[in-house]
């Protein structure tokens, strides 16, 4: 008999016994479906996390005080205050890093800002002017942080889209004030808004002269007496090695330092946030990769069932089919087409179904997050092929009890 | 065509052997037409299954127009069923959701036949149903069945037709003109056919009659 054949028998087969084929159907689609909805929302936040990581700037390295551990970012680094406003700027001289474009010190802190009887608990940035280009973070309305700024401890703001929305209700807030800690700063700026919640917070910040914030906000001294920054951003070259700016960058620091062991800086680079964002995501991804599994086992074991029971059922056809001929071979490859166009079609409609699914529930907020999906082309294929792989692995067993049936037994068959 | 040298079957209930055929031997040839009578329960259709390739003899030997059917496997049996031999059933076993014309064109799915539809048309046709080709089982009466059966029987042009009581279940009308078609695939196109049945009168259509009991054959008659 030949495969066409066999399909011809199958079809025919499952059509005559609708309600059945169709509550097999189902099992497999809701299993396809919930496959590639949880996919696509696991790949929708790790295309999210990375697009916004991206949107921070490219060709980026992050300096930060504290010593790594095995490459990684430890936890505790935040602690060391190591790196200072002197060492950004040793950082932004050329002739010292060749590979820098661009240094944006950053210290930042939480503080309670409070305007016009509103109040907003939020990140606080003492930033220099080169951090819009840096962290791509241009102003909408009115002034970024000047030098002037940075070099007077200006009493200036520039608010996030969401800070500037939650103060001052749609109201323009250029030149109004806010109260930090109960000093009195003045609005200069309001950031292009970035959109996007969940991870970032770039909309929900305030900017301020770094010095302004280090001596008016916090007041961190390292041993040396300088005044310390949270990280610095520095934004290569066009064309500069990663390894080599790197090289170059811990160079000046350890001479700055006067360090001869370990060092009390980590250099990380945006390949390696990406990396380690990836990991966070990935693990989301496999959690969610474990309920569709689940759930495709569920069905697996529905269509086994139902298999099982048509098995039983079409005992007597086996045997006609049996006493005319047929082979167990061809038994074997009717009972496993059944299993492969029975989960073909339900995959078919489970995907319909999981990309439907996860159109309704992109960009829509469950429990505070908002969720953004992803189909991306690759889970399609998988999906179609797990659900043949479910129907042949789940109708093999039955397919084999079928085709051992003896032909005398299965017509005495009642 | 059929030779048959002390072949045994014994089923095992439990612990229990249950000797059904008691080394049956016995021959016949091509072109027969071969009735076989006996009480029932004595091991007819066991025997039938046997000489139908559906089932194996605990011991003795099967040669079937030359071949040692004793030692072939599964699959092979299944192709001699579907070429070799067509069988007949007491309850007809027909699939009840495929239609007549589907039934008749089973053994060709198996037997990788071309103009399947055409073959089976004709086979309906020889035994009288063509125009019953669209109906199913359930719409026909169980004369119309049993000869759609017979079609089934008859498609892959088998040397060999079997049937294990195939009036059992019809009135004495329709057993009459089933019995008809068999003494006329035999008389006109040389069929060996061997049919165990109740009846005499139905019986008497064949040249020869086997007695059989408990396992045996114990006696035969030559029709005049
Ligand atoms: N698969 C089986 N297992 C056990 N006993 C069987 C089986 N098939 C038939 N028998 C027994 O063998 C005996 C002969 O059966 P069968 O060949 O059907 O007789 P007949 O067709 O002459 O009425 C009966 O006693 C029956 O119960
Ligand atoms: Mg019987």
């Amino acid at each position: 008999m030949s495969l066409v054949e066999a399909l011809r028998v199958s079809v025919t087969a499952l059509a005559t016994h609708k309600l059945r084929s169709l509550l097999t159907v189902l099992g497999i689609v809701i299993g396809i479906s919930s496959v590639v909805s949880l996919m696509s929302i696991g790949q929708g936040s790790q295309e999210r996390v990375l697009s916004r990581i991206t949107a921070m700037g490219t060709n980026l390295l992050y300096v930060r005080p504290g010593a790594s551990s095995e490459g990684r970012v430890r936890g505790a680094q935040g602690g060391a205050a190591s790196l200072t406003l002197e060492d950004a700027t040793a950082l932004a001289d050329p002739v010292n890093v060749p590979s820098v474009a661009a240094v944006a010190p950053q210290v930042q802190t939480f503080a309670q800002v409070v305007a016009a009887g509103q109040n907003v608990n939020t990140q606080i940035i003492g930033v220099t002017p080169d951090y819009q280009y840096v962290r791509n973070s241009p102003v909408a309305d009115g002034d970024f942080i000047s030098d002037r700024d940075v070099e007077a401890r200006s009493m200036v703001v520039v608010l996030g889209a969401t800070v500037a929305d939650n103060l001052f209700q749609g109201g323009s807030p250029l030149g109004e004030s806010v109260k930090i800690n109960n000093r009195q700063f003045r609005v200069v700026g309001v950031l292009k808004r970035m959109g996007g919640t969940g991870f970032g917070l770039q909309d929900d910040v305030v900017l301020a002269p770094i010095t302004t914030v280090q001596s008016r906000i916090m007041a961190q001294r390292t041993a040396q007496g300088g005044r310390t920054v949270s990280s610095i951003n520095v934004q290569l070259a066009k064309g500069a090695k990663t390894e080599q700016a790197t090289g170059e960058i811990a160079a000046i620091l350890r001479q700055r330092h006067r360090l001869t062991g370990s060092d009390d800086f980590t250099i990380t680079s945006q390949e390696e946030t990406i990396a380690a964002q990836k990991e966070v995501t990935g693990t989301f991804t496999t959690f969610l990769g474990i309920i569709a599994g689940i759930s495709l086992l569920v069905a697996g074991i529905g269509i086994m069932n139902i298999m099982l029971v048509s098995v039983a059922e079409r005992t007597r056809e086996i045997g006609i089919r049996k006493a005319v001929g047929a082979k167990r071979r061809d038994i074997l490859m009717q009972f496993l087409m059944e299993a492969t166009v029975l989960s073909l079609f339900g995959g078919g409609v489970g995907l319909l179904g999981g990309w439907g699914v996860s159109r309704f529930i992109s960009g829509r907020t469950f429990s505070g997050q908002v969720l953004y999906t992803v189909v991306p082309p690759h889970i399609l294929i998988l999906a179609v092929a797990v659900a043949v792989a479910t129907g042949l692995f789940f109708g093999i067993y039955p397919a084999a009890r079928a085709a051992r049936l003896n032909p005398i037994a299965a017509l005495r068959y009642e | 065509m059929i030779t048959f040298s002390n072949v045994v079957k014994v089923y095992k209930m439990g612990s229990i052997e249950v000797p059904v055929l008691r080394g049956v031997s016995c021959t016949i040839s091509k072109g027969e037409m071969v009735a076989i009578m006996g009480p029932s329960g004595s091991g007819k259709s066991t025997l039938m299954n046997i000489m139908g390739c559906l089932d194996q003899p605990t011991s003795g030997t099967y040669q079937l127009e030359g071949q040692e059917i004793t030692r072939l496997k599964d699959d092979d049996l299944a192709g001699i069923r579907n070429k070799k031999i067509g069988f007949v059933f007491q309850t007809f076993n027909l699939l009840p959701w495929a239609s007549a014309l589907g039934n008749v064109e089973l053994p060709l799915i198996y037997g990788g036949g071309v103009q399947r539809r055409r073959r089976a048309l004709e086979a309906l046709e020889r035994v009288g149903v063509a125009h019953r080709a669209r109906h199913r089982p359930s719409e026909i009466s169980g004369g119309e069945q049993q000869r759609v059966a017979i079609a089934r029987a008859l498609v892959n042009n088998p040397s060999l037709i079997l049937a294990d009581e195939p009036t059992g279940n019809l009135d004495s009308r329709s057993s009459e003109e089933i019995v008809a078609i068999f003494r006329g695939l035999n008389r006109e196109e040389g069929i060996t056919i061997v049919l165990v049945t109740h009846e005499r009168s139905i019986a008497e259509n064949a040249r020869r009659i086997l007695h059989f009991r408990d396992g045996l054959f114990e006696g035969e008659e030559v029709m005049a």
